[in-house]
């Protein structure tokens, strides 16, 4: 059970091509959201003739306070998103083709060090935001989704490469695979959510002080939208990191003996749990809805970034295989 | 708790309380299962955790816990009075989830009631304004209201609404699994709580070293530690035991992660009692071994040089595959040997290198955890071992308060340096030291735990119904028909739709155009069709 350095080297080349392929795409959907505030000046002008034109075709009498269809984009005119898009295809395709060549190149699951948790990790949260494309528009996503990939790679290469190699003996267990894989799925789809929380909060801070400055934010749905687009994501999320945490203690049964032992790592995972927990309760508090419960989705991926970032490297326990010296 | 599913805030509005203690009371308890409260104190949960994973913990590791008071003896007795180092046991922990769990059982018994009611009545009747509801629709058809009545029931029924007639109008709902899941998900974390707290009151666990050859009887006396809940009856553990036949480890030979583990493998015999029939089997790192209700994992691994001691005139005063622990990566490990039989006490005190290396001045290390070039040192004492003080001593620690360093001819403390085979005499007399071979050992840690069971049990029906309260709607459809004329005289039929939720449901307004679709075969003439 020897490392194939030749596919390991591969896999690093394609890493890099989806990395460069990531760029220009961020790059489009930034211009996009940039020409986003234009195109909403122009919806604003043809939205009146819009209404007449309704009024007219309507065979009934049109109420005034029904309230306007939300502003219709002209498709045509979103050639950077189109270009961001494309390329996130194309590095979407390197980048799980990078994962994939490591875990031959090792012959085990690619996620057994930080590097790899961080490479394949990202992998997923473009995966399913690619995915999500295909049957909502959320092109103005781009930014905040490819955005944080970028990051979560660039870390990667840079701090935390660790060169492929075979795992410890308590990493070799189906439950790893599972485990990580649907913590995996869990984290992309908090991380989606966590930008539409951002940009809800922004949104609905604009809506509330009624702000007349044009921004980027004048193409992207209404507060209300961007609210419930991010609960959707929360709910499928919460229980996917339910799943995780259940099948974490199972292997942490099978492994070592204990299902749930408070090490550093379990701590976190189950301080993450209990925040989003609260931010699914929040919503059905009175006094708590909207901003607040944002605030704790918000606390939340907060947990996330701190479990990855700061416990895996500095707080020493059973789980430190993260691989980096 | 109101019953309207719309309404997300599912509690009372707080209600000035009446003087007295019955008021009082009620009042508190009425704070306490407000979800409010679950909220603040699910935060309080969470924040409370966090001090746990940056100080170390007693349950943990409590070798961390006694550095942490050699490097902070200012701070360390401190925290320790205020339980940072047991923090999932001290008693403010404890505090929040037990109240939090009072508040669960305190909002959700209530929320029972009311569910198995709802579930055995009709649903509630349509209200009057159908305009306020969040989703509503009004049509003009020609059918008859009889016949859109029942084409509506016919519709919501098979779209599995429980449908209530009204005269004129009808009142639907569908979910009811929705709540009956968030019941299920939160009597299920109970569950769960009540499964960890039996493992801790009922289980045990305790850790063993065994060399291959050796044999293990589960008793309390066998094992190096043993952690059991106040409830156990160590005397009376399951009596199986244990051989440890074979013992296979493999480290990375080549590459940057040189001398990393890459797999332990043990294989041993079991018996559930003394002579009963025996089993082999193999236990690996995440596979465990289940005999007579216990579990047998295999957690780490060592060397036990086989060490023997005679006296001068060649009596066997000790000889046993000895453990030593390991220190590092590269095996570097201690352990002592201590003989009983001779007039004065010997005590060994040794270091063993799998695969020796020397730096000039200093102690040997071992730079490979596989025997590549395996040596033992030791380091002899005589006098009183202090066996006899009736204190319990570790196998692993030599007690040298009452012994001395044993000094070669040249006044210079004596210190063997061993390959296996290799025999030394020790001076004065004492006899001599033999290096037989070296053995391996396997580290088991040995579990019962009566809660696991319900733990899994409980934590599956958890996810079950979560997944049920998060994704099943819970809605409310209303149709009203009224006959109306239309312009050119002939009869015609207004129906008026209306839908509302529980929680977060976008699907409102797809639902009332599929009744409505269903009603109106063919397009007619369109009265008002804004979604509300
Ligand atoms: C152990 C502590 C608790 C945890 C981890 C917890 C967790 C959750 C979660 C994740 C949800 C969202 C799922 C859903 O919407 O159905 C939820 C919903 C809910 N919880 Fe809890 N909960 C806890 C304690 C409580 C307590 C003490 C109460 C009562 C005061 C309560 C009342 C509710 C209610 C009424 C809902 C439904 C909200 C809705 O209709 O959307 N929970 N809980």
């Amino acid at each position: 059970m020897s490392v194939n350095e030749n596919l390991a080297t591969t896999a690093n080349y394609l890493l890099y091509g989806s990395m460069a392929s990531y760029t220009v795409a961020f790059l489009g959907f930034t211009l996009d959201l940039a020409g986003g505030a234009a195109r909403a000046e122009r919806v604003a002008l043809a939205s009146a003739p819009q209404r007449e034109l309704a009024a007219v075709g309507a065979q009934g009498p049109l109420r005034d306070d029904a309230p306007t269809a939300p502003p219709v984009v002209p498709p045509a005119r979103r050639k950077a998103a189109g270009i961001g898009v494309s390329l996130t295809l194309l590095a979407v395709l390197l980048h799980v083709a990078a994962v994939a060549v490591r875990g031959v190149a090792t012959q085990r699951p690619p996620w057994g060090n930080m590097y790899e948790f961080a490479t394949a990790g990202s992998a997923v949260v473009a995966l399913v935001f690619v995915a999500t494309l295909r049957w909502r528009d959320l092109r103005y996503l781009g930014t905040f989704v490819i955005g944080p990939v970028l990051l979560m790679l660039g870390l990667a290469v840079t701090v935390l490469y660790t060169r492929a190699g075979q795992l410890v003996p308590s990493l070799k267990s189906v439950w790893l695979a599972i485990h990580v894989s649907v913590a995996f799925i869990s984290s992309a789809l908090f991380t989606i959510a966590f930008s539409l929380t951002v940009l809800y909060l922004v949104q609905e801070r604009r809506e509330r002080s009624g702000a007349a400055k044009r921004s980027f934010m004048d193409a992207l749905p209404r507060a209300r939208e961007l609210d419930l687009a991010s609960y959707r994501l929360h709910a499928v999320a919460f229980p996917l990191w339910t799943f995780t945490l259940v099948a974490g203690a199972i292997w942490a049964e099978n492994a070592w003996g204990r299902y749930w032992g408070w090490d550093p790592k379990e701590v976190w995972t189950f301080v993450i749990w209990v925040v989003y927990a609260g931010y699914l309760h929040a919503r059905a508090t009175r006094g708590w809805q909207g901003r607040k419960a944002a605030t704790l989705a918000l606390a939340g991926y907060g947990c996330i970034l701190f479990n990855f970032l700061v416990v895996n490297i500095f707080f020493v326990g059973f789980h430190s295989y993260a691989g980096v010296s | 708790m109101s019953a309207t599913p719309a309404d997300p805030s599912t509690e009372p509005a707080p209600q000035l309380p009446r003087l007295g203690p019955v008021g009082t009371v009620r009042f508190v308890w009425r704070q306490l299962t407000s979800m409010r409260t679950a909220l603040f104190l699910l935060m309080l949960l969470a924040v409370a955790a966090v001090p746990g994973s940056v100080l170390p913990q007693r349950g943990v590791n409590p070798g961390q816990v006694t550095a942490y008071f050699q490097t902070h003896p200012g701070t360390a007795p401190w925290i320790d009075r205020l339980g940072g180092f047991d923090v999932y046991a001290s008693v403010w922990f404890s505090a929040i989830y037990l109240l939090l769990f009072v508040s669960l059982v305190g909002c959700v018994l209530p929320r029972t009631r009311q569910h198995l009611r709802a579930m055995r009545s009709q649903p509630p009747a349509a209200p009057r304004r159908f305009e306020r509801m969040p989703a509503h629709r009004e049509v003009e058809v020609d059918a008859s209201p009889d016949e859109v009545l029942r084409a509506a029931r016919a519709v919501l029924g098979s779209r599995r609404y429980r449908v209530r007639a009204d005269g004129s109008e009808l009142s639907a709902e569908r979910g009811y699994l929705r709540e009956t899941g968030n019941l299920v998900f939160h009597l299920a974390l109970l569950g769960l709580l009540l499964a960890v707290a039996a493992g801790h009151l009922l289980g045990w666990r305790g850790d063993v070293v065994v060399a291959v050859g050796d044999q293990f009887s589960n008793t309390s006396v066998a094992y190096n530690s043993l952690n059991a809940g106040p409830w156990v009856d160590v005397s009376a553990l399951p009596p199986f035991q244990l051989d440890l036949d074979r013992l296979d480890v493999a480290f990375e030979q080549r590459g940057p992660q040189q001398g990393q583990p890459r797999d332990f493998r043990a294989t041993v015999t079991s018996r559930a009692a003394p002579g009963a029939a025996s089993q082999r089997s193999v236990v690996e790192v995440n596979h465990p071994l289940q005999v007579d209700g216990a579990s047998v994992f295999l957690l780490g691994n060592g060397y036990a040089p086989v060490i023997t001691v005679r006296d001068a005139k060649g009596t066997e005063l000790y000889s046993a595959a000895t453990p030593f622990l390991n220190q590092d990566g590269n095996y570097t490990s201690v352990g002592v040997v201590k003989v009983v039989g001779a007039a004065r006490q010997i005590g060994l005190q040794g270091l063993f290198l799998p695969t020796v290396a020397f730096s000039d001045g200093r102690l040997p290390v071992s730079v490979f955890p596989d025997l590549k070039n395996p040596a033992l040192a030791l380091t002899p004492f005589v006098g009183d071992l202090g066996l006899s003080s009736g204190q319990p001593q570790s196998v692993f620690v030599l007690d040298t308060a009452k012994m001395q360093r044993l000094q070669g001819r040249d006044g210079k403390p004596v210190r063997l340096l061993m390959a296996p085979g290799d025999t030394a005499q020790l001076p004065d007399g004492l006899g001599s030291v033999t290096f037989d071979r070296v053995e391996r050992y396997a580290g088991f840690s040995v579990r019962h735990d009566p809660g696991r069971v319900w733990a899994l049990a409980s934590a599956i029906a958890a996810m079950v119904g979560l997944g049920l309260s998060l994704f099943v709607p819970r809605r409310r459809v209303f149709v009203r028909a009224r006959p109306v004329e239309s312009r050119d005289g002939s009869p015609r039929t207004v129906v008026e739709t209306a839908a509302l939720a529980r929680g977060e449901d976008t699907g409102l307004d797809d639902e009332l155009d599929r009744l409505i679709a269903a009603l109106r075969p063919q397009r007619h003439t369109t009265l008002e069709e804004a979604p509300a």
